[in-house]
């Protein structure tokens, strides 16, 4: 029953492995960037000798891991699924024999594995080789790290998902889902790492489900969450998915069923 | 000259006209664009809420420094669409195009599109620099207006320089190099904080083979009238933002080269 979806990823995944050139250079913008805001960190720490929620070492890894797993963010949508909507070709899509939520789920995944599969080891393997980038405390951090990682994957193509659907109202995929990367990059921890925020924005910041995207799983690998805490983490990042996941496929199949299709 | 300059308001007026047809969309992109590039300064301001000081500086300050770059990248980024399309039109050929008309393919690139939406951008760093100016009660004396003016453009012109160079390279690459939005993203970024709470290859980096502490850190020490930790004169960093429009000119010089050794790649 699942097959159809595996081989959809799959088919998506060796598309968006072919750009290797690009990657390169990603890598090096990855390192660039990830030096700049270490490098003011390292500054604002050197100025300050009070005690912070998280020290500059830790800090320093999780910019680094930020770096490495950038690309499993959503904040792009699929320009596939956008061009099938504004074209009005969504309406093949309907025809065919699999289901429409699962079919864009399977490439959103597809499109947030990619980009990491191609730089997460190559940006961690220089940050450690250079830039004090260190393994996880103990190897029970990284199992608990890898796993909230598939915890941030599930979250992260039920969210891309959702951007998808709201194209459905506005065609020209502006207005929410233009604003949508902002929200994500302050409320996951990719901007500042979350407990550098204020104290007073910490009770939100853990109920949102964008913790789960950057912070819960950096934050595991570096045992600043206690690795007994992963059931609980997990149940969040999978609550959260489920929720947004049951919420788009009612929504898109409510919609499909008196959908316009643009175009003639 | 005159005439060129003509051309160049031709083509912008067009550009113009054809964004404000879409004038609902035109507002969501510019505030979306004002949102997300505004996030940089949430960051500067969390952080300062978390540690109160940066070494000895005051987040007014830091907000100078931010509020000049922003600007002057957004007055760039909005005229340079042209050269960012480049390596597009050398790949499809369409640059031939532009080399059969009788006018200098730099002007035809630079008159693409007036990109409206950087007015995001371009006024979320006004506001800045103006609460910094509010915050820091700075006198603005006629010079030191003139200076923060010199230094948007000497900013601006740095950044065009960038532009075409990034162009330039396709000529011989036909791709368009992403690595070099390590200096000029990553150069907005840098400047945001002044220069001397980098480490000092970096520094060197960004002052000897990218001027852009010339159009940022040098000439903002004078107008917030601090002394340089790192040693610099009051009258080189009136002079520093010359820098900027040097930069620009030899940029544009290895623009006209790059040109007279154009090969199509043809079809």
């Amino acid at each position: 029953m699942l097959r159809p979806y595996l081989a959809i990823l799959g088919a998506q995944l060796r598309i968006l492995l072919q750009y290797r050139a690009a990657a390169l250079a990603g890598l090096t913008t990855n390192l660039v960037f990830g030096l700049i805001h270490i490098m003011v960190l390292e500054a604002f720490y050197a100025s300050s000798s009070a005690v912070h929620p998280m020290t500059y070492p830790e800090v320093v890894v999780y910019i680094w891991l930020g770096q490495a797993m950038i690309g499993l963010l959503p904040w792009t949508m699929d320009q596939a699924v956008v061009a099938a909507v504004r074209s009005g070709n969504v309406a093949y899509e309907l025809v065919r024999p699999v289901d429409l939520y699962a079919f864009w789920y399977s490439r959103a995944l597809a499109l947030r594995i990619a980009p990491v599969l191609l730089r997460a080891v190559p940006v961690l393997l220089l940050a450690w080789l250079f830039f004090d980038f260190r393994p996880p405390p103990a190897p029970v951090n990284g199992l608990a790290w890898l796993a909230a990682t598939f915890g941030a994957l599930a979250l992260s193509g039920a969210l891309t998902t959702a951007m998808s659907i709201t194209l459905l109202w506005t065609i020209s995929g502006e207005g929410l889902a233009r604003l949508f990367p902002t929200v994500v990059l302050v409320f996951s921890g990719m901007l500042v790492p979350l407990p550098l925020l204020p104290d007073w924005a910490q009770p939100v910041l853990e109920w949102l489900p964008f913790r789960g995207l950057v912070d819960v799983p950096f934050r595991l690998y570096l045992g600043h969450l206690p690795a007994e805490q992963l059931p609980a983490l997990l149940a969040h990042q999978l609550l959260w998915s489920a929720a947004l996941i049951g919420l788009g496929y009612y929504l898109l199949h409510r919609h499909a069923r008196r959908l316009v299709v643009q175009g003639g | 000259m005159l005439n060129a300059l003509c051309l160049y308001g031709r083509y912008i007026d067009i550009s113009f006209r054809s964004q404000m047809q879409y004038r609902a969309s035109f507002v969501m992109l510019s505030v979306g664009h004002g949102l997300m590039t505004g996030l940089e300064f949430l960051a500067i301001w969390v952080l300062f809420d978390r540690f109160v000081s940066l070494d000895t500086w005051s987040l007014p300050e830091v907000a100078l420094f931010y509020g000049i770059i922003n600007i002057a990248f957004a007055l760039c980024d909005a005229c340079s669409r042209g050269f960012d399309l480049f390596a597009g039109m050398v790949k499809s050929g369409e640059f031939d195009r532009l080399l059969l008309r009788p006018r200098s393919t730099a002007l035809q690139l630079a008159g693409q599109e007036l990109t409206l939406k950087r007015i995001g951008r371009l006024s979320q760093g006004l506001a800045v620099l103006l609460w910094a100016s509010h915050a820091l009660q700075l006198t603005w004396t006629p010079e030191k207006l003139l200076l923060v003016l010199l230094t948007i453009v000497g900013g601006a012109c740095l950044f065009y320089g960038l532009m075409i160079l990034q162009a330039t390279l396709a000529f011989w690459t036909t791709e368009s190099l992403e690595i070099m939005n390590t200096v000029t993203y990553g150069g907005v970024e840098t400047a945001q904080y002044p220069l001397v709470i980098y480490r000092e290859w970096f520094r060197r980096f960004f002052t000897y083979v990218i001027p852009l502490a010339c159009v940022s850190y040098f000439p903002a020490l004078s107008i917030l009238d601090r002394t340089d930790p790192l040693g610099s004169t009051r009258l080189f960093q009136w002079l520093a933002p010359l820098v900027g429009l040097l930069f620009f000119a030899l940029c544009l010089r290895l623009w006209n080269f790059g040109v007279r050794h154009y090969r199509s790649t043809g079809s």
